[in-house]
């Protein structure tokens, strides 16, 4: 066990840790995992003295050494779902730990994760968001006629979301505008008579965009004693459920 | 006939989800079985005459064990099956019946329903705690096993 760790050194596991945590929290991993995880791959480089602070804004980072304590602090822009990234990460500082691998080749294989796109390619996405809404359609007890219906609403109010999150960087208007079209297309289904129960297919159409994994974060953090991620993060939630409740009441208030 | 759809259904809506979060291929048949338990566990109970929202409690409960089992055995963070189990069981319905009646200025009806879907996303949470609460009580013996034998 080394007592005493090279300057050089402290700043490199420093690296390590703030490049995992950042991958993890764009990704969507609870707040307390990410600090977990860059508390533990710290520990097995031998900083075992480090204190990670992080918000769903930004990650604070600070290791004690024979040195003055280092801090650095990395902003948190842009955060979008990929639970494959939150896998990885996981499976890489299990091996760190176990002391498999060693800070270069743990910082190169991070940056490789942290490079890599989706796992899945757009219509794979638009097509399993089209399935789950024809899925729900039926759980929520919906007629069969009706599934055609919901599978097209919900894959192109998907397909809209992810165009409108590119048009404009604001969240709020991407979904409540998203809502709005499955609103519209499901109106449009029923009048020309191929849908038949209005409420079933918006329903089921809308449930892609249902914030899901925040409100499951929210919940964690909140219990596990991160009150500053676990509010921001039902807040966050509460805004997305807003605009497709305001989408869907605009749609109604033509009608 | 209908639990079969009902089966079926839900095991692909919980698969497709996983997709949509961008979740790892070799978890997706676990996700969709977590989603198949939890959905079945809130119909049957439902369907039985049992309130709404003690069901959900039930059925998130046991989406929790699912996926804290899931989770350690092949090593992946839970929250990966756990989300997948949870989105069925969103009020996603309720919550669009009240927004539906404050837009059409029934707002009685539209407060009962908001406060219905309120409890629901509580017990939901319940569920949720539920399953931290085992997650620490599990952690934590074996911590204490781990703390004996190196005395």
């Amino acid at each position: 066990m080394e007592t005493e760790i090279e300057l050089q050194e402290t700043y490199d596991i420093m690296a390590v840790c703030l490049l995992a945590g950042k991958i993890m929290l764009q990704s969507g991993a609870e707040t307390y995992r990410v600090e977990d995880t860059m508390m533990r791959i710290a520990a097995s480089f031998g900083a075992y003295q480090s204190h990670p602070y992080v918000t769903p804004t930004g990650i604070l980072f600070s290791v004690e050494g024979a040195e003055p304590t280092k801090t650095k602090l990395i902003r948190i822009v842009e955060r979008t779902t990929d639970l494959e990234k939150v896998a990885s990460v996981n499976g890489i500082s299990r091996k760190i730990s176990a002391g498999e691998y060693t800070i270069e080749q743990a910082y190169k294989l991070l940056k490789k994760i942290d490079q890599s796109g989706s796992p899945y390619s757009l219509w794979v996405h638009v097509l399993a968001a089209a399935i789950s809404s024809g899925c729900f359609l039926i759980m929520f007890q919906g007629s069969w006629g009706d599934f055609f219906p919901a599978f097209i609403t919900g894959g192109v109010g998907f397909l809209s979301l992810l165009y409108f999150h590119k048009l404009v960087q604001i969240k709020f208007f991407s979904e409540f505008s998203a809502s709005l079209l499955i609103g519209l297309q499901a109106f449009f289904f029923v009048h020309i008579g191929i849908g038949g129960e209005l409420d079933k297919i918006i329903i089921g159409s809308v449930m892609p965009l249902v914030p899901g994994l925040l409100i499951t974060n929210a919940v964690r953090d909140l219990m596990a004693g991160h009150l500053i991620s676990g509010l921001a993060k039902g807040a966050d939630a509460f805004l997305t459920a807003f605009a497709i409740g305001a989408g869907i009441a605009v749609t109604f208030s033509f009608l | 006939m209908p639990i079969i759809e009902q089966l079926v259904t839900s095991f692909i809506a919980s698969a497709a989800f996983v997709i949509i979060f961008n979740g790892p291929k070799r978890s997706l048949f676990h996700c969709g079985l977590v989603g198949m338990i939890g959905w079945m566990l809130y119909f049957l109970l439902e369907s039985n005459g049992l309130d709404m929202v003690l069901a959900t409690v039930i059925a998130a409960f046991a989406i929790a064990i699912a996926a804290q089992y899931f989770a350690k055995k092949y090593k992946t963070p839970v929250i990966i099956y756990s989300v997948a189990g949870i989105i069925p069981l969103v009020p996603g319905g309720i919550a669009y019946n009240a927004m539906r009646n404050f837009v059409q200025n029934d707002y009685n009806l539209a407060i009962n329903l908001a406060a219905k879907a309120f409890m629901i996303s509580g017990s939901i949470a319940i569920g949720l705690v539920f399953s931290e609460v085992i997650n620490q009580v599990i952690r934590r013996s074996k911590l204490k096993s781990i703390v004996n034998k190196s005395q």
